[in-house]
């Protein structure tokens, strides 16, 4: 039996890890970032009501269909989704700063501010999230502002968890240790030994926040206390295509929420494949 | 003179004392195994000696002063375990780039190519990244090196090439050894003395 080297295979353009999860990067990325900025660029003509046009179901010149008022639902959804990723990552963003802080002075400092911190995060743990949402956007009035808020405020405890437990992995690994002892200052430690370990985290524990916050200001906009009913923002879109679901306009319910389903399952392959790529044991497989 | 006198240490208040009424005196250039059966505190003095872990009472002097608190320590550990004391994160280069470089002579002499730096620790075996993190610490900064057990997990070859090098640039640089091992004939081989602990 004769044993043949096994050659990489030159035939497929991706063919190594690397190249694949790069792909999946820039993929998710651009497609994210196409709808976030796609208000831009598409005219405003698609909003304006043709009452001739009503009730189209998706075809090639109105992909997702036209709704009750002969609107161009492609235009709106992405108008909405739009809207809804801007909120999301202003929310989010917020959220991950609030979370950074709290894990990590809760890890560096113990004592007493890490059993405060971890007291805070259990409680918000205890609560029913959507309540809790709920409760904190009505309290604040409602609205884009509320929505925010409310986010922002309630999704920082998994994240700030996350980061707590790597500070004190850190501090306590036999790395850190050593380092100390061979000289180097605390600051020192904190910046070429903590930072490349909870700047990866950041970024991804940020990345993996944004399904949740869109998800979530989605579900305030539909139960009517999140963003304003006028501006198209994807759950105002999904509640009210609750009221024609019935009546077989299928597609305003359906088109919608696959782009939502697309922009969240997008977010979270680019978290997945960003970690894998900051990871010096998975970067280069 | 390495001297530690009346160590006491325990881990916690209600815990047990680990270390009870330790005395001992290593003298430059001096080669010293620590000897005792496993869980007796062997790797907790070595923590100590190195001033990874304060004594709840007693002190250890290196020349009549008391340990530095901040910059390199002239005291060195080297562990058992090479992956957990290189971080993963880092290219190699960065690792031994941590304390004062260590001469070509010393690189070479531990068999270590110039093709690893630019590698990541999940990219060497074990005995490479032991190397490294011996290569590290043998700088002229260092005093006295305790050895963890720090060859145990390495084959015949390489535990001989490590002990080789290290004994000699003890030699050379008069630096005190302390080390600790199951094998009793390596202790053999390389100690002059023993110390057992708890007695």
């Amino acid at each position: 039996m004769r044993l043949s080297p096994t050659v990489p295979s030159r035939l497929s353009g991706f063919s190594n890890r690397r190249q694949h999860t790069l792909g999946a990067i820039a993929l998710c990325g651009l497609f994210l970032l196409g709808v976030m900025v796609s208000p831009w660029f598409l005219s405003d003509a698609g909003l304006n009501p043709i009452l001739a046009l009503r009730n189209q179901p998706p075809s090639w010149s109105y992909p997702f269909g036209t709704d009750w008022l002969g609107r161009n639902m492609m235009v709106r959804s992405l108008q909405g989704l739009s809207l809804s990723l801007r909120v999301g990552l202003l929310a989010a963003s917020v959220s991950a700063i609030i979370g950074t802080g709290l894990g990590v002075a809760a890890g560096s400092l113990g004592g007493w501010v890490d059993a405060v911190i971890i007291w805070i995060i259990d409680v918000f743990f205890s609560l029913p999230h959507l309540v809790l949402l709920i409760l904190i956007a009505f309290a604040v009035g409602g609205g884009t502002r509320g929505v925010i808020i409310a986010v922002a405020l309630t999704h920082w405890t998994s994240l700030a968890r996350v980061m707590r437990a790597e500070v004190l992995q850190l501090n306590g690994a036999d790395y850190v240790q050593i380092s100390r002892r061979l000289g180097r200052s605390p600051f020192w430690i904190a910046q070429h030994h903590l930072m490349p370990h909870l700047l990866p985290q950041l970024l991804v524990g940020l990345i993996l926040l944004f399904p949740h916050a869109i998800l979530h200001e989605a579900a305030l906009s539909f139960i009517g206390i999140g963003i304003s009913p006028h501006l198209p923002a994807i759950g105002i879109i999904l509640a009210e295509s609750m009221r024609h679901l019935s009546t077989g306009y299928w597609w305003l319910g359906v088109m919608p929420g696959l782009l939502l389903l697309l922009a969240v399952k997008a977010f979270d392959w680019l978290g997945e494949n960003l970690r894998a790529l900051l990871d010096p044991k998975t970067s280069q497989g | 003179m390495l001297k530690a006198n009346g160590l006491w240490f325990r881990y916690g208040r209600r815990l047990p004392w680990v270390i009870e009424n330790q005395t001992l005196a290593i003298a430059p250039g001096e080669r010293v195994a620590l000897v005792a059966p496993s869980g007796r505190g062997k790797t907790t003095l070595s923590k100590l000696l190195a001033g990874y872990l304060q004594p709840q009472q007693g002190q250890i002097r290196l020349d009549d002063r008391p340990l530095p608190s901040q910059g390199y320590c002239p005291i060195q550990l080297i562990f058992q375990h090479p992956e957990l004391a290189i971080n993963p994160r880092w290219r190699i280069d960065q690792s031994l780039n941590e304390a004062p470089r260590p001469s070509p002579e010393i690189l070479a002499a531990l068999g270590i190519q110039p093709g690893w730096l630019q590698r990541y620790p999940h990219e060497l075996s074990g005995g490479e990244l032991q190397r490294l993190a011996i290569a590290r610490v043998l700088t002229p900064a260092t005093r006295y090196l305790i050895a963890d057990e720090m060859t145990a997990m390495l084959d015949a070859n390489t535990q001989a090439l490590i002990w080789q090098v290290v004994l000699e640039f003890a030699q050379e640089h008069g630096v005190g050894l302390v080390v600790i091992s199951h094998s009793e004939a390596l202790l053999g081989r390389i100690c002059e003395r023993a110390i057992a602990l708890g007695g």
